[in-house]
């Protein structure tokens, strides 16, 4: 619990963070690679060209949901609430043609190249998180 | 080539479970807990700080082993972003992907474990997300 925070979760938060952070280590330091989930998507997707073989890619795109299964099967079933399809489809598109755009998302600019400290990735967290922090607030308002 | 091509994919398969389980412990299959961080003028959520902290102390302690290592456990090189260069299209995504994770509170890396959270939702999101790199990759070719 956090004081002021009811619905906050720091511990889980923390601890799912460390997993991240351990993901990310292990395709660093076992393949010498970035884990950029955008990016790797595409790649496996045949969006885009790596070095990365695409059988490693799909292996990576495909062990997220089975992590996610593992913590259900360990932590009980997740309930979350997502927002209405039509919202979802239209996210989904800007989220795909802005990673691109953008060269990543919050796993390659937020975990990978803020923990470099990459001048790139700092400018792509800083500004992706103003713009979700505006987007959010303007939706509260009109909707 | 083929052995190494299997030990790829094998560490990529590690790392997108931790991937998975540590976005689904932190709560980022949640887009509610999401949207409640980027909700700063709302009921601010923190959740994701915990996440985002844990993440980044892990992968910055790899960063520092990383120049330490003559190449990856399992590869021959390290494959690392290069690019330095702050450009307006590095913004303009980063901006876009920013609304997009507002907009249904879902980035790449959650949207593709929760397909098995949130079957339906979640496919959405990911057959959108394809078609805003798809469309992305055409332009391209285009200009």
């Amino acid at each position: 619990m956090l004081p002021g925070f009811p619905h906050a979760e720091p511990l889980a938060g923390l601890a799912g963070g460390v997993l991240i952070g351990l993901a990310a280590a292990v395709l660093l330091l076992g393949s010498g690679r970035i884990a950029g989930i955008s990016g790797i998507f595409a790649r496996a997707t045949g969006v885009a060209n790596s070095s990365l073989p695409r059988v490693a890619a799909w292996a990576f795109v495909l062990g997220l949901p089975l992590g996610a299964q593992v913590v259900m099967a360990l932590n009980g079933p997740l309930t979350p609430s997502f927002l209405s399809l039509r919202w979802v489809a239209v996210a989904g598109l800007v989220v795909g043609i802005g990673t691109r755009l953008g060269s990543g998302c919050t796993s390659g600019h937020g975990v990978c190249g803020l923990s470099r400290l990459s001048p790139r990735s700092i400018v792509a967290t800083l500004t992706f998180m103003a713009t979700g922090i505006a987007t959010v607030a303007i939706m509260n308002v009109l909707i | 080539m083929r052995q190494k091509v299997t030990s790829e994919a094998l560490v990529a398969l590690l790392s997108g479970v931790l991937f998975g389980a540590g976005l689904a412990l932190g709560g980022m299959t949640d887009p509610a807990r999401v949207r409640g961080f980027l909700d700063l003028f709302g009921t601010w959520d923190p959740t994701l700080a915990f996440v985002m902290g844990g993440a980044v102390l892990v992968m910055a302690i790899a960063w520092l082993i990383q120049p330490r290592m003559i190449h990856p456990l399992f590869a021959d090189v390290f494959t690392l972003p290069g690019v330095r260069d702050i450009t307006p299209r590095l913004v303009i995504g980063a901006g876009l992907f920013g609304v997009g994770w507002g907009l249904a509170g879902l980035c790449p890396g959650p949207g593709i474990a929760a397909l098995v959270i949130e079957p339906v939702s979640a496919a959405v999101f990911v057959a959108t997300m394809l078609i805003g790199m798809v469309l992305v990759r055409l332009f391209e070719k285009d200009a």
